[in-house]
């Protein structure tokens, strides 16, 4: 027999349907899987329980004829999403031993579709970083490593570190991302796989522990294109519970997705092409042009001239917004309560603080303080909303001159842990490609678009119109059909 | 604008986030690499320009004002660091 844990998710889905295997056996996988990659770090809750409660349920339904949507299947959960009756910690120590009385939306879609649970995955404090390592429950180690016979372990990105890990790993067929600034798509780029981030609004942000609000969007990670396109369609929806949700109906973006561009135009924006770009990235986004080229789309150059400007608006804007959510952990309601003998509220309330948040997550709500701060709102906020329009309004100029952008996701393959650590802001400038997407509040996707020279997965990255993930999801598959990424990190875990 | 190490302990107090002496010192230069970083934002001709407030066109929307919601006060103690009485406990508060 086939090992379970190689299939995708659709592979998973129709061979459960025709009989080939049962919901127990790939849940009795997957679980397998996840016990014995411990050293990965990838999930800070294992709730084996729950993805076999789901598979015996999935097994009776299907006897009977009442077969759902990802029925059989199970899945991660990234540890950012409330998960009724099961810790949540945000990777945080302020959320150590939080235990949600409500399901998220996007969490209990999945579930009402037939979805088992494998665990809770382990992510940037807060989802604030880019390579998973600012979480209170230590690193996730990449399970891809150079091919320089070292064995230096390297970041699985971030912030969505433990889910671009354990699928990477198949430690779960697909898993659930956030993205605020990238943090889908960078860490699958790092990890050779893919993932999706719809338009703001697809997917309700209700339940999920909010970082920035303007900015904060839910989406799948998963082997390939197909999968995302199916795990998205069950995640998104309209949902009364975010005012921000958009009232649209679902799309069925799997059965309509076609690598056929014929008629397409995609944009290459040439202020993506940064001075002394890494040479490998350089020639995988050449390669993804010729396969677009390929698949029957028009190549255009386009200029998006605000670029340069999006990463320190993204770092004015992400930290007012977690500024003021963060203004929440108070402990009085939830989570950690350092009191101090003899303290008074006020010195309760900074004393937890002190206690619970991270270095990075003290720094950026620090810095959110700082310019939302009487005097400074306008120099700093204001402007940077500002700026936010005017890169708004670039997307929407290039798309009177094509239907898609084409560039990579990351500037770089995935770095080694702690190498860019003493420095946040190269860390932040990691995010330069995905940033501008995320600030306009478009639908963008990373696929796998090759292998560095040191053996590293790259990611091309996919920008499209608002609601237009189709035609950024086919693009996606035409990447795909013609990359003939099979390369897998060789298990050394 | 830089920062100084009293707008530091003026921005710690008022994010509610207690410092050490050599937490706040250290802070000074890396608050200010960051916020030099983003001074850029400055060079941007942003007349006439309104700051966005919503990426996707959308309204919000109304409902019926009525209770949707409630009765579920153990719930939402659930996760108290300290309840008491069917309260949310804190340190007395003596102004």
């Amino acid at each position: 027999m086939t090992d379970l844990t190689n299939l995708s998710v659709a592979g998973i889905r129709d061979g459960f349907r025709a009989g080939e295997f049962s919901a127990r056996e790939v849940a009795d996988a997957f679980n397998a899987n996840v016990a014995a990659a411990k050293a990965l770090n990838a999930f800070i809750v294992e709730t084996p329980e729950h993805a076999l409660a789901a598979a015996d349920q999935a097994d009776k339904d299907r006897a009977t004829g009442d077969l759902k949507a990802l029925s059989g299947v199970p899945i991660g959960m990234k540890d950012l999403f409330c998960t009724k009756g099961v810790k949540t910690t945000a990777a945080s120590r302020m959320l150590e031993g939080f235990v949600p009385q409500y399901e998220s939306t996007v969490s209990g879609k999945l579930w009402d579709a037939g979805a088992g649970m494998l665990g809770k995955l382990n992510l940037d404090e807060f989802a604030m970083g880019s390579s998973n390592e600012t979480s209170y429950f230590g690193n996730v180690i990449n399970p891809w490593q150079r091919n320089d016979g070292g064995n230096a372990p390297l970041a699985p990105g971030g912030s969505s570190g433990g889910s671009s890990a354990a699928v990477a790993a198949r430690l779960c067929p697909a898993a659930t991302g956030t993205d605020t600034g990238g943090s889908i798509r960078q860490p699958a780029a790092f990890a050779g796989i893919s993932g999706i981030k719809p338009t703001y609004g697809r997917c309700s942000r209700w339940g999920v522990v909010a970082f920035a609000s303007s900015l904060d969007q839910a989406g799948p990670m998963a082997q390939d294109v197909r999968d995302c396109a199916l795990m998205l369609e069950v995640m998104a929806g309209f949902d009364a519970k975010d005012s921000t949700s958009l009232d649209l109906s679902v799309p069925t973006w799997e059965a309509a997705l076609s690598g056929d561009l014929r008629g397409k135009r995609i944009g290459i924006p040439v202020e993506y092409r940064l001075d002394g770009i890494d040479e490998d990235i350089s020639t995988m986004w050449d390669n993804g042009i010729a396969w677009l080229k390929d698949a029957g789309a028009e190549i255009v150059e386009i200029s998006l001239p605000h670029t340069k400007y999006a990463l320190p608006a993204y770092y004015i804007i992400a930290p007012a917004e977690a500024s003021s959510n963060l203004a929440r952990y108070d402990g009085v309601r939830y989570g950690l309560r350092d009191l101090p003998d003899g303290a008074g509220l006020q010195d309760m309330y900074a004393a937890t603080r002190a206690a619970g948040f991270g270095a990075e997550t003290r720094r950026r709500i620090m810095i959110g303080t700082y310019v939302l701060s009487a005097g400074f709102y306008d120099a700093y906020y204001t402007q940077a909303q500002k700026v936010r329009a005017l890169i708004a309004r670039d997307f929407d100029t290039a798309w009177g001159q094509c239907d898609l952008i084409l560039a990579p996701t990351a500037p770089s393959a995935a770095f080694g842990l702690g190498e860019k650590t003493s420095d946040p802001l190269s860390m932040y400038l990691n995010d330069v490609f995905a940033v501008p997407a995320s600030l306009a509040g478009l639908p963008a996707m990373s696929v796998p678009g090759g292998i560095n020279k040191q053996g590293l997965p790259l990611g091309l990255q996919i920008i499209g119109k608002a609601l237009d993930e189709q035609s950024v999801l086919d693009a996606g598959l035409a990447i795909e059909e013609r990359a003939g990424f099979v390369a897998r990190a060789g298990k050394w875990w | 604008m830089s920062v100084d190490l009293t707008t530091v302990r003026k921005i710690a107090s008022l994010a509610r986030i207690a410092v050490t002496d050599d937490q706040a010192k250290a802070l000074v230069p890396e608050l200010n690499n960051i916020l030099d970083w983003i001074e850029q934002l400055g060079e941007v001709d942003t007349s006439n320009v309104q700051p966005m407030t919503a990426v996707i066109t959308n309204t919000l929307r109304l409902r019926d004002d009525a209770v949707t919601d409630g009765d579920v006060r153990d719930r939402v103690l659930a996760n108290a660091p300290l309840a008491e009485h069917g309260f949310f406990a804190v340190p007395k508060v003596i102004e």
